[in-house]
């Protein structure tokens, strides 16, 4: 249950020895909510000025598991160190470090943009010139320039989505929490909030984020953890992960009609083959070596069927989490949709 | 140093964006000026017994600039999860609260100075002992105010809050010996009475605008504060133990 990285031995010990404080150390960490348990003895090590990522699917704890790191929880059993701070002897000392972006943008309706991260950097004790420079200059990255003087409540889902990270991060935290931070705004608007995840991590910010978009996970993330019922199945780097993966090769292959049927038959011809009917009459083949297109396509055509497109998929960590968690990552992708509606 | 710029600004924002928002401040014009109208024509007597009616006017324009106003901010701040950003900042949960409170408080106060100085255009206030009167006037909002905490952390819904304060609020002017001596109530009424902070608040304002204290000012005084302590006491054990649990 902890990490497999190459610094992995340096992380069994207790937070006074981690090198740089800001990092996090997580041992059996549990929380119940009745008969529920929703963070199960979760261990987690989260080392300096990396993006770590906490994948998993609704209902998985991935909310709770902030909760608790951030003092909105109290939990059951277990010991949380945050920058070597025990967060049960010094609460207020641990959340100096942290900022906190939670699941829906709960910024104070009433106020302008302007007056929520001025208010924001208020709380952590920024004085009062020095926050609003920060503010102006937030509102700018986060391509709000232009409504900073318009109130929060007026804006849309993404423009609070980014307002809501913007006041997480004004007082330049040494560790960033975001729960879900592209869940429900448009494709641009995550791509450019994903891009500023990414800055700030370049920037040495130490950042964890909750997501169950394992594509998100992937383009994001130095590691990742696998969490299921409140279990962690899994902790690893995300290029550790892919490199598993990697020993597959996969193909998706597009037919007119009768991928359903096909895919049997290939796979009685090719004994080497593995093939899965996808929608939309998509036929994913894998092979444990490249697999050769030409007598593939051939195969199918000869048995009545319409090749319009052939192409190899890149490893994903979709397959990594499909093999460790035993969740399909359909139920997952539904999952988001109907999660769509959120922040 | 920088927790108090966390308080002031917690303070401040609460009275732009709340107390100081045109129906609020009219609703503790209004609110005052009506009552006063109110006993005023029912009492059939000339301008001199303003100074009667002052201390009761008082006591009902902090009562409704405080408690339930309070209550409601800190259910909706909770309802819309804002509250979730002033736990997860570096800051005392008591500072916190204080800061919360503080705001009400001071509404509380300077509503109370509305009818005084409606009353100086009519009345002569050269009777009035004014470092008890604020003294009082400050507990009582204090008392209030903690009063409408403990409502607003006790509750889930904006609308409890709402309806809880009332609950608290409308006997308690009945109650409190304002407009009805406690004497003149049934006997089995009278230590509800008693348990009332109002109760200790409207006879201190009595007792400095030239009537007669039925208590002990300095025992009144004394259980104000108590109930300010104990009440904010209380509201700080429920947080810790339902809203971080
Ligand atoms: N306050 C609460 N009271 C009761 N049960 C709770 C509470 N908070 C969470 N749970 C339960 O704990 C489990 C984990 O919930 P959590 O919100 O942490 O999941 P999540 O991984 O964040 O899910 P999502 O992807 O939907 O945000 C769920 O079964 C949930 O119903
Ligand atoms: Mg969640």
């Amino acid at each position: 249950m902890t990490t497999s990285t190459a610094t992995g031995h340096r992380l069994g010990r207790p937070g006074a020895d981690l090198p740089d404080p800001a990092a996090i150390w997580v041992r059996g960490l549990a929380k119940r909510f009745g008969d529920v348990r929703a963070v199960d003895g979760v261990d987690i090590d989260v080392l300096s000025g990396e993006l770590f990522g906490l994948l998993g699917p609704n209902g998985a704890g991935k909310t709770t598991i902030l909760h608790l790191l951030t003092g909105l929880a109290r939990p059951d059993g277990g010991t949380i160190l945050i920058g070597g701070i025990d967060c049960s002897a010094r609460p207020g000392a641990a959340r100096r470090l942290l900022g906190v972006v939670p699941d829906e943008s709960n910024l104070y309706p009433e106020l302008t943009g302007f007056q929520n991260l001025s208010f924001s950097a208020s709380l952590y004790g920024m004085r009062r010139k020095r926050r609003e420079v920060r503010a102006r200059e937030l509102l700018e990255t986060f391509g709000l320039a232009g409504a900073g003087d318009r109130k929060f409540g007026g804006y849309s889902k993404g423009m609070k989505r980014r307002l809501t990270i913007a006041a997480g991060m004004i007082h330049e935290p040494r560790i960033l929490f975001l729960d879900e931070p592209t869940t429900g705004i448009d494709v641009a608007s995550a791509r450019q909030i994903r891009r500023l995840i990414t800055d700030l991590r370049d920037a040495g910010t130490t950042i964890v984020l909750t997501t169950h978009y394992i594509e998100e996970a992937q383009r994001l993330c130095d590691r990742v953890a696998f969490i299921v019922a409140g279990r962690i199945v899994r902790t690893d780097g995300v290029a550790r992960l892919l490199h598993q993966a990697g020993g597959v090769h996969a193909m998706e292959v597009a037919l007119s009609g009768g991928a359903a049927r096909l895919g049997p038959a290939l796979v009685e011809a090719f004994p080497e083959l593995r093939a899965r009917a996808l929608a939309d009459g998509l036929l994913r083949v894998e092979a444990s070596s490249p697999p050769r297109v030409g007598p593939l396509v051939r195969f199918l055509e000869d048995r009545g069927a319409q090749v319009t497109e052939a192409r190899r998929v890149q490893p994903s960590l979709e397959e990594v989490f499909v093999e460790v968690t035993g969740i399909e990552s359909e139920a997952l992708r539904q999952e988001k949709e109907k999660a769509g509606g959120g922040a | 140093m920088k927790v108090w710029i966390a308080a002031w600004s917690i303070l401040a924002k609460d009275a732009r964006t709340y107390y100081l928002k045109p129906p609020n401040v009219s609703w503790g014009l209004i609110f005052p000026l009506a009552w006063t109208g109110m006993l005023f024509l029912r009492s059939a007597a000339g301008v001199e017994s303003v100074a009667e009616l002052l201390p009761g006017v008082m006591a009902v324009a902090v009562l409704f600039g405080t408690t339930s106003l309070l209550a409601v901010v800190v259910a909706f701040e909770r309802r819309g999860r804002s509250f979730e950003r002033l736990l997860v900042a570096p800051i005392p949960l008591v500072v916190l609260l204080l800061a919360k409170t503080g705001g009400a408080i001071l509404f509380g106060l300077v509503n109370a100075f509305v009818p005084v100085i409606l009353a100086a255009f009519l009345i002569d206030l050269s009777i009035v002992d004014w470092p008890a009167l604020i003294g009082a006037a400050a507990l009582l909002s204090a008392s209030s105010a903690f009063l409408g905490l403990f409502i607003a952390v006790s509750v889930r819904e904006v609308f409890e809050a709402q309806a809880l304060s009332n609950f608290f609020r409308f006997p308690m002017l009945f109650l409190c010996g304002l407009f009805l001596p406690v004497e003149q109530l049934p006997a089995w009424m009278r230590p509800l009475s008693y348990a009332l902070p109002l109760t200790y608040g409207a006879d201190l304002l009595r007792g400095s605008i030239g009537g007669v204290n039925r208590l002990p000012p300095a025992a009144s005084f004394a259980l104000l504060a108590a109930s300010c302590a104990a009440l904010f006491a209380l509201s700080l054990r429920v947080v810790r133990r339902r809203w971080i649990a």
